[in-house]
């Protein structure tokens, strides 16, 4: 029942000029988007990461816990900083809610989030 | 919407089906008038709620069934989701990200913290089988605060 998760990977370049990288993810986020969002991260590099979620009309705390583990890995790393963006307002809440907006950027459009690196 | 025209969805404990309960209450709730704002609230507490029962309540098992009540009133909504299981027995802690990102606490267990934080009351009630709930409660004049 759940609308599986879809990750696609692309490159960009924020306006301090740095390249990013974004996953941009489609479908639901929850439980089940564990393996393909942890692989996705896994296989990129560089400083900079966007997580787009413009594709997505579900997320739940499932889902949520496992950005949280991204930004968890990102931090141990200590070579990332991510921001999001593409939520709706619902979910820019939801994330504020629950303390991600002290961990990552959470920005309306992919613009704002670029501009914010 | 008369009051007291209850809707009831009965979904499979399988992961997934917390979206048709979900739906459901947003059509009521849209019917009864209310923001698209707290219709979102609604979504993902009723959601939340579900995923519970399905998960912690009937631990997944494919011969039980989460039952879900959506009661209209004149100025609310009231949903109780039922499940098979002993019931939430104590809160869990508030979630909090500067412990988990410090890897001292779990990423999971938001979901009732999410419930508290969107409706107007969220009680949960111990029973036998199939008599634990939790009751939630979404007012519609909350949106002319």
């Amino acid at each position: 029942m759940q609308a599986p998760t879809k990750v696609a990977t692309r490159t960009a370049t924020a306006a301090s000029g740095a390249p990013v990288t974004i996953l941009a993810f489609a479908g639901d986020i929850a439980s089940t988007s564990k393996e393909p969002i942890l692989e996705a991260y896994g296989a990129t590099d560089g400083q900079k990461l966007l997580l787009d979620f413009s594709g997505t009309e579900y997320v739940n705390s499932s889902g949520i816990a496992i950005i949280i583990q991204l930004l968890l890995d990102a931090t141990k790393a200590g070579r990332r900083t991510v921001g999001i963006f593409g939520l709706t307002p619902h979910f820019q809440k939801v994330f504020t809610m629950v303390g991600i907006g002290k961990y990552a950027t959470l920005s309306p459009n992919e613009a704002a989030a670029l501009a914010s690196l | 919407m008369k009051n007291g025209s209850a809707v009831e969805v009965t979904l499979p404990s399988e992961l997934g089906f917390e979206k048709v309960a979900m739906s459901t209450a947003a059509s009521m709730a849209q019917l009864m008038g209310f923001s698209p704002d707290r219709i979102e609230d609604l979504k993902t507490a009723v959601a939340e709620a579900c995923i519970n029962a399905i998960e912690h309540g009937n631990q997944m098992n494919d011969t039980l069934s989460v039952a879900v009540i959506l009661s209209p009133g004149e100025d609310h909504l009231e949903i109780k989701v039922i499940d098979d299981g002993a019931g939430i027995i104590g809160q869990p802690a508030t979630p909090d990200i500067d412990r988990k990102m410090a890897g001292e606490e779990d990423p999971r267990g938001m979901g009732i913290f999410l419930i508290q934080s969107l409706v107007d009351e969220a009680e949960w009630h111990q029973g036998p089988p199939g008599k634990s709930f939790v009751r939630l409660v979404i007012r519609l004049d909350k949106e002319k605060n």
